[in-house]
């Protein structure tokens, strides 16, 4: 497993992340654009206010207009003047499995996005660029879901229980020391959802007189779950490893604010893939800071696990380290097993303790049987316990893939931000037009994105996000990188001012290497 | 087939204006508003560039030109 290190450099293979910055009159255009938004909100609402206008919003009942007020209109001023205009390009249903291709349950509105109908009919067939399908495994075909067939038949549906009382079945138990295997380490244990695996175990690891210092972007429930815990939060910037060591110094120098004491704790949040950047965690120099500073580092590999790495096993493999540097590591099954839940693995003390002391352990329903058996399935396929290479092909097929989309969207022109390996590729759009003319010309060109705006994101950086997927054939892609560039030209998109097009003989090598 | 062309490079800089200043999303009754204001603000500025602009260049043109070579000029 050890293999020298030749001139003691942390890193094996190149790390290349982008984050070009876009001209300056695009972010003044942006504000531009926000602040015509923000007075026609002022104007809507003046209107709805003086009863010049219907109010379609909720609002308390007659007999209640003495008590204290129940809705506070103001709050919601973004939701209800900018979001409201282009809701339609969110949370649209769809009614097929979410492969590479799927049927959207077609929508209108009659009185601007404030409710909406459904025609009947279904678009058939939109190539899906925003399912978290990394492999490919939400697939419907009959072969490979024999064994979930069989177990949905043996078992049914329901559990009806917690871990604790009698939920844990044999199956749970088959699973737990598979993903164990998997990752390389003692022992593991599965949740019903991802969720609730980080903000529910958190809690249980640390407590008030810890430390947790957490990246500037880490997901919702990593944030909730360490506010749950009562322990002292500090946050440093976005995979700024100089910023992280400033603090640990600071933690062990000064200690707890008041009493400088020490910490009894200093647990590191990082992700191994960040969604909304497609960055990837600089995991040596986090691991080498940790073992320095003493700390604990907690690793969420929720979009990471399958998706990268030579055989699919996430971060720790694609650095090539041990999954003994990291303390705690945890991930989803929703994103490249077609599944639902999560797991937390580690040292077999580690997850005895979460066994008996986490509040999803104890209280929360076990993952359904079928789930189990889809991940069961899948992690065989992908360790090749099942007797064929097709794991292995699936997750170099999506490293081509994404190797292949990122490399022509760079030479496209569009600003793209991350790592060059990760799956998870952000398109800048910048301006709150673009957002709605963007999201709904491909829905015309047959297919779905999903666009992102301000509060998921800063102010001045909406974007669109692509998930690429080893479903994806080279033709579903090609199409979608002619859309693209079309729809690139007609709304102005291309901002990037490194475009690799203009240097074409330095690429000529690496061209003829990926086009096989 | 140029004044196709010609059509669609209006109709695809108009879509710019839309989208940059975000009245994409608005109404069309809020479109029209913010149309309006926008081509009168924008008739005022022309209008007062082709009034004040001619008379302001000339007259710098004139006091530029007197402290670098104006001797000749103030005798006669």
């Amino acid at each position: 497993q050890k293999n020298g290190v030749s001139n003691g450099t942390l890193y094996k293979k190149t790390f290349i992340e982008h984050f070009e910055q876009a001209p300056m009159y695009v972010a003044v255009l942006t504000f531009v654009g926000f602040g015509v938004g923000t007075i026609f909100g002022y104007l809507r609402d003046f209107m709805r206010a003086w009863g010049l206008e219907k109010r379609n919003i909720a609002a308390e009942r007659e007999q209640q207009k003495d008590f204290v007020p129940l809705y506070q209109d103001f709050e919601n001023f973004y939701t209800r003047n900018l979001y409201l205009r282009i809701r339609d390009n969110w949370n649209r249903p769809i009614c097929s499995v979410p492969g590479p291709q799927f049927d959207l349950m077609e929508r209108v509105t009659d009185d601007y996005n404030w409710t909406f109908r459904f025609t009947g009919r279904t678009i058939k067939n939109v190539i899906n660029m925003g399912s978290y399908n990394y492999l490919g495994f939400a697939e419907t075909d009959v072969n490979a879901l024999k064994t979930v067939t069989r177990e949905l038949q043996k078992y049914g549906t329901g559990i009806c229980s917690t871990r604790q009382e009698m939920g844990t079945l044999d199956k749970h138990v088959e699973l737990e020391k598979l993903v164990a295997k998997f990752l390389g380490v003692e022992d593991a244990m599965v949740f019903g959802m991802g969720f609730a695996t980080n903000s529910m175990n958190i809690p249980a690891l640390v407590g008030k007189g810890c430390l947790i210092l957490s990246d500037e972007l880490n997901h919702t429930s990593l944030v909730l779950g360490a506010r749950l815990s009562g322990a002292t939060i500090r946050i440093f910037k976005h995979n700024n490893m100089q910023s992280l060591e400033k603090l640990l110094r600071d933690a062990i120098i000064y200690g707890q604010p008041r009493s400088r004491r020490a910490w009894r704790k200093i647990i590191i949040l990082v992700e191994g893939i960040y969604s909304m950047e497609g960055s990837i965690v600089r995991l040596p120099e986090l691991v080498s800071l940790k073992k320095k500073y003493k700390a604990y580092l907690y690793l969420d590999e929720a979009h990471s696990i399958g998706a990268v790495g030579a055989t699919g096993r996430g971060v720790v493999e694609y650095f090539g380290m041990s999954p003994d540097d990291v303390d705690v590591l945890m991930g989803t099954f929703t994103k490249s097993f077609g599944a639902a839940g999560g797991y937390i693995a580690g040292k077999k003390g580690l997850v005895d303790f979460l066994r008996t002391h986490s509040h999803s352990a104890v209280y929360a329903t076990s993952m359904c049987p079928p789930v189990a058996e889809q991940i069961i399935r899948a992690m065989k396929c992908l360790m090749g316990l099942d007797g064929t290479t097709q794991g292995l092909q699936r997750v170099r097929q999506l490293g081509k893939n994404t190797r292949y989309f990122r490399r022509r969207l760079h030479e496209m022109g569009f600003i793209i931000y991350g790592n060059d390996d990760s799956p998870v590729v952000p398109l800048l759009l910048y301006m709150p037009g673009k957002i709605g003319a963007f999201a709904r010309r491909m829905l015309e060109k047959n297919i779905g994105v999903v666009v992102v705006g301000f509060p998921a994101t800063p102010i001045t950086e909406s974007r669109a996000r692509f998930c690429v997927s080893a479903a994806h054939t080279r033709e579903m892609l090609d199409t979608v990188l002619n859309a693209l560039d079309e729809l690139g030209d007609f709304l102005h998109l291309k901002y990037s001012r490194y475009s690799k097009s203009s240097h074409p003989e330095l690429y000529e090598e690496t061209r003829l290497e990926l086009e096989d | 087939m140029d004044m196709k062309r010609v059509k669609d490079y209006i109709y695809w800089l108009y879509y710019q204006y839309l989208l940059i200043t975000c009245s994409y999303v608005l109404e069309p009754w809020e479109q029209s508003m913010f149309h309006t204001i926008t081509v009168t603000v924008f008739a005022m500025v022309v209008y007062t560039a082709y009034v004040f602009v001619p008379i302001h260049v000339r007259l710098a043109f004139e006091f530029f030109s007197q402290i670098f070579g104006g001797q000749p000029e103030s005798t006669v």
